[in-house]
């Protein structure tokens, strides 16, 4: 239920923004994350953007996993 | 990608590795949400970890905790002429004590599904005439996306929206957990998605009153490979954190609007988990200054409850106390087509999820396929 999937926001009014998802247009509200613009990547969740997604942390995480990697 | 699929192997071997040599002695790790009880699944986590490391589900699929008693009071409401209920899908299937949504939709109750809270408000506008309940279940994720549905429809002044609040909240449940002398736990896999709104201070009590390592968690296979890891790293060296992997989506203070708007709205209360029984301030209820949306004030209704035995040993799964297989009824009388407790409703139910993915092909703890 907690389930919550990325896109990306192509355009954004107000509260409302315009995300794709796997192809299809969507509109999500902005109410729980008033600070997304457009081009940044959110998670949805019911509806609802919860999140802008760090692309930085991203791929950090696999800088971080090829490091250990290079360990190995 | 041919090469990104060879560094994720090479990765996750690694990954494997480390945890073979830091984990000496058998350890139990509880995954706290249903959505990662299906990706461990999925990716087959469960067969490629060493033995010694025994993952188990939680509590942590709203709709499997839902009492009784309240899908009686959804029941009652959906029954009622002048009402339209408005929920996530899931929730059609729950056994109610002595019925479910299904059925009543099945016998002409107005049942409507919606994808978000907010399409409950465009019902509620369509649908002047009818009251409008949105069956508002679901952990600290999902409650706020109510909570501002709730301001939305209080700003667009609709006198003919509530809410019937069911929502949990994780920390106390993992609270009463650890309080039970029975259940066994080494180190929890935290839900990333619950973390993403409350950030990592609600779950430090863990490390400090427990003594117990805890490591939020994405999704991918990679992310509980590595979040497996970070555990095995802190029982090995005797040095319990709450320590974030899932850091391009968790915040340290989460999500602080949504926070504030769930807080302007509900407030804690305590709460009854299905096969956990009552647990202080676990649950969510509507604060005074928004009662007229909350169903249970603003439009009181008598509901019978009749107290059901069944076999369903579902407080037992979610407690992580036995495995699905281990119920008699499991694969037989109990079905997701046809379940006779909520762990078998919802996909991401652990007895549904051993159903689909598990049964048959893979002994539980015993690392054989
Ligand atoms: S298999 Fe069905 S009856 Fe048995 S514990 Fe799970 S939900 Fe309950």
């Amino acid at each position: 239920m907690c389930l919550a999937v990325p896109a990306k926001i192509i355009d954004k009014k107000d509260q409302l923004a315009v995300v794709e998802l796997s192809g299809v247009q969507r509109e999500v509200s902005l109410m729980l994350l008033p600070e997304a613009e457009v081009g940044d990547f959110v998670l949805i969740h019911a509806g609802f953007a919860m999140q802008i997604i760090d692309q930085e942390e991203a791929e950090k995480t696999n800088e971080l996993l090829k490091e250990m990697n290079s360990l190995a | 990608m041919p090469e990104a699929k060879q560094d994720t192997k090479k990765i996750a071997s690694f990954l494997l590795q480390e945890i073979d040599r830091l984990i000496t002695k058998p350890v139990r790790l509880m995954e706290v949400c249903g959505t990662h009880t299906v990706a461990i699944f999925r990716a087959g986590i469960r067969q490629v970890l060493p033995s010694q490391v025994e993952l188990v589900s939680g509590p942590g699929c709203p709709v499997c905790v839902t009492a009784d008693e309240y899908m009686d009071m959804a029941i009652a409401y959906a029954k009622r002429q002048d009402v339209i209920i408005a929920t996530f899908g899931d929730m059609l299937k729950v056994p109610g004590s002595t019925s479910s949504l299904g059925e009543a939709k099945a016998n002409g109750a107005d049942i409507r599904i919606v994808y978000s809270p907010l399409e409950s408000l465009e019902i509620a506008a369509n649908h002047p005439d009818k009251k409008i309940i949105f069956l508002a279940v679901g952990f600290e994720t999902t409650a706020p996306t109510a909570a501002a549905t709730v301001l939305s429809a209080d700003e667009k002044k609709l006198k003919n929206f509530f809410v019937l609040s069911a929502h949990k909240l994780v920390p106390p449940a993992l609270k009463t957990l650890l309080a039970d002398p029975e259940v066994k736990v080494d180190g929890f896999i935290l839900p990333g998605h619950v973390c993403a709104i409350t950030g990592e201070e609600p779950f430090q009590f863990l490390p400090e009153q427990y003594h117990m390592p805890a490591v939020v968690a994405g999704f991918e296979p990679l992310d509980i490979l590595q979040t497996v890891y970070l555990l095995a790293k802190q029982i090995h060296d005797g040095k319990p954190n709450v320590e974030n992997e899932y850091k391009r989506i968790v915040k340290k203070n989460g999500n602080p609007v949504a926070r504030q708007m769930l807080a302007e709205v509900y407030e804690p209360v305590d709460a009854i988990w299905r096969g956990i029984g009552p647990i202080p301030n676990s649950g969510l209820r509507v604060k005074e200054r928004y009662q007229a949306f909350d169903a249970e004030v603003a439009l009181p209704i008598e509901v019978e409850t009749t107290v059901k035995q069944t076999a369903c040993r579902c407080g037992e799964v979610l407690r992580g106390l036995i495995k699905p297989t281990e119920c008699r009824l499991f694969g037989k009388a109990c079905l997701p087509e046809h379940p006779i407790g909520a762990c078998m409703v919802s996909v991401e139910g652990s007895c549904a999820a051993w159903y689909k993915y598990g049964s048959g092909r893979y002994q539980y703890g015993t690392g054989n396929n």
